[in-house]
């Protein structure tokens, strides 16, 4: 589909493995889940859909952001559009480095910076039947 | 001149389509397209000033677009 975005499960073991190599002491993952909380209800799964083309772009400023302040990180990430269930993976970051310090920053930095400008959004689906678009809490 | 204006998630339901073709004058900016679109029906809701997107990349209100120019509404984003 593309660099960033992709409709399959996330591998995470897979994206771990595409940025390791032997000068890396350290590699970090997010991964972001989709959950079921008390307050939501009870939620099926989210839809994640995404203005795709600018994604791609956009992801790929985030990943330069963070290379221009970690050069020596090394930086995968994933982001599924369409159906999740509660319980499965919706992002992976995956980041290594040579040491840990620079491998935790980078793969904070590339979430926040994601969740702040990535073009994605997400619609819950509850077991009801009912859906509706969450408006994301901020600070 | 004709801009082609994207829009998402809630704001395309507000729509009930995914694009629609402005009208604006030259020189208009993003502010200008933005009020063009919360003129048309059902999209009063959309603020003042959303976020938006010229050719896939984040543009201040008062960016000039020009004819062929890829304009986009992104409601507030949720992705992560």
């Amino acid at each position: 589909m593309s660099d960033f975005l992709t409709r399959d499960p996330l591998d995470v073991a897979a994206l771990l493995a595409s940025v390791s190599t032997e000068g890396c002491g350290a590699t970090t993952a997010f991964v972001g889940t989709v959950r079921r909380s008390a307050d939501d209800g009870d939620v099926a799964g989210i839809e994640y859909s995404a203005y795709e083309a600018m994604a791609e772009s956009e992801f790929g400023r985030i990943v330069g952001d963070a290379l221009v302040q970690w050069p020596e990180a090394r930086i995968a990430l994933r982001h599924r559009v369409g159906y999740v269930a509660t319980g499965e993976a919706s992002v992976v970051i995956a980041v290594a480095a040579p040491h840990r310090l620079t491998a935790f920053h980078a793969c904070r930095f590339v979430i926040e910076e994601t969740k702040e400008r990535a073009p994605v959004w997400k619609k819950e689906h509850f077991a009801s039947g009912d859906a509706h678009w969450v408006e994301p809490a901020r600070g | 001149m004709r801009i082609r204006l994207l829009v998402f998630a809630s704001y395309a339901d507000a729509l009930g389509r995914g694009e629609v073709e402005l009208d604006v004058a030259e020189g208009a900016t993003v502010a200008d397209c933005v009020a063009a679109v919360r003129a048309l029906p059902g999209m009063g809701a959309v603020p003042p000033s959303p976020a938006v997107a010229v050719n896939r990349r984040y543009a201040r209100p008062e960016q000039v677009v020009a004819a062929g120019d890829e304009v986009a509404l992104i409601p507030p984003v949720a992705g992560g």
